[in-house]
């Protein structure tokens, strides 16, 4: 297991056993922001190497799994686990879209593995934060869009901090290129990992906390935060594999897949759709999937993007 | 020390919810407002401030009672069936009156 993830693993231990440790609240959000710069700087870099003709219909590829994904989710949670329209829309919004520190878990994996990937590919993690949102949006106001105050929503999501910084981070990489990057490597791409662990200790506090809330969401719901991840997975490294991706590659959109945002998706449906309980989103997103994902879940992909490429 | 009637309400809630409150006090013509980043816990559970969907605020206007009134209806109307709130008015002295 990569370090990284002990980290996580502390932080679960040291919140079950109601240990006092407890990181600020500004260091959260400074780590967050450091980490979703980072990724999109080092994306901009390499995209800047690579020519449009090849990344743009593998983007486009990603934007349409996107938007299927939450369409796949919200049957099951509507029908299968008879939530209401609400909550089953909100948590396919999740799941539909990603978790940017699950994806930097990931790129830990294959690095340390030598496994060969596409560099640019957090360019496909800020394009796929918005299109689950979107359907998960429209999926909870099908019978009542005109009452959507669409203007206000638009702003909320493509302004929400990750894809601010996401996007923000692509670009000055991309402008600024290796040489211009390159008096910051020492900030944004050395400490990277040392960040990650410490970004992972206080997201173990979190998760742990929300177990609380899946106690009362009951069985359910903890299935579906682990089974769905799998098959969505599945889904990632095929289109991963039908689009030219390496294994590396393959494994990253399989993890993006797979994952369920706790950043972006929870602040624009909160807003977007008040009348869903978040506590079964975020407990599902982060009390059973992102664990998962770190510990069983990425293993596993990396497992499917092999057989794939074989 | 000559003062003057005024109401204080206090609004706690979910930070998702403070760009919506200032507009509000704003649109029924409270003339300000005082945020603070809180952490409690209720009847929804536990409110830590560990993460974005935990945090709270406490949002306080010292204004005319007929706004404050505005105000609470308001809120309660449209926000309070789907979120974490908590209301309260009290009686203050203010030395400028002219300020709220």
């Amino acid at each position: 297991m990569d370090p990284v993830v002990l980290f996580f693993v502390l932080g679960v231990v040291a919140r079950l056993a109601k240990s006092d440790l407890r990181l600020p609240e500004a260091l959260y959000e400074t780590l967050s922001i450091y980490l979703l710069l980072a990724i999109g700087l080092k994306g901009g870099v390499e995209l800047a190497k690579h020519p449009i003709s090849t990344v743009a219909p593998q983007a486009v590829a990603i934007v349409a799994m996107g938007l299927l994904l939450p369409l796949l989710a919200y049957p099951v949670l509507r029908y299968i686990g008879r939530m209401s329209n609400f909550d089953a829309a909100a948590i396919a919004a999740h799941y539909g879209s990603v978790s940017v520190v699950t994806f930097a878990v990931g790129l830990a994996f294959v690095t340390k593995r030598g496994v060969p990937f596409e560099e640019y590919m957090p360019l496909f993690v800020a394009l796929l934060e918005v299109p689950g949102i979107v359907v998960g949006i429209l999926l909870a106001r099908l019978h009542t869009l005109k009452t959507v105050r669409w203007g206000e929503l638009a702003r909320e999501i493509m302004f929400g901090k990750s894809v601010v910084l996401l996007v923000g981070g692509l670009c000055i990489g991309w402008l600024a290129g290796p040489q211009g990057i390159d008096p910051m490597r020492g900030l944004f791409f050395d400490l990277f990992k040392g960040v990650l662990a410490l970004f992972l200790l206080e997201m173990g506090l979190v998760a742990a906390s929300r177990l609380t809330d899946l106690k009362r969401a009951g069985p359910f719901l903890i299935a579906f935060g682990i089974i769905v991840p799998v098959v969505f997975a599945m889904i990632g490294a095929g289109v991963g594999r039908a689009i030219g991706l390496s294994i590396g590659g393959t494994t990253l959109l399989a993890v993006l897949a797979a994952s369920a945002s706790y950043i972006a998706a929870p602040a624009a449906i909160r807003i977007a759709i008040p009348e869903a309980n978040p506590s079964l989103s975020i407990g599902a997103a982060l009390g059973i999937t992102f664990p998962f994902n770190l510990t069983l879940g990425i293993p596993l992909y990396f497992e499917f993007a092999k057989m794939l490429h074989k | 020390m000559n003062t003057h009637p005024k109401t204080l309400l206090v609004i706690i809630g979910e930070s998702a919810l403070e760009k919506f409150l200032v507009r509000d006090i704003k649109g029924f013509g409270a003339h300000g407002y005082t945020i603070a980043d809180v952490r409690g816990g209720g009847e929804h559970g536990t409110r830590d401030a560990e993460w974005e969907g935990s945090r709270s605020i406490r949002m306080e206007v010292v204004c005319e009672d007929a706004v404050a009134e505005k105000i609470v209806e308001h809120v309660i109307a449209n926000y309070a069936k789907n979120f974490s709130l908590s209301l309260y008015v009290s009686e203050v002295g203010v030395i400028r009156k002219e300020k709220y």
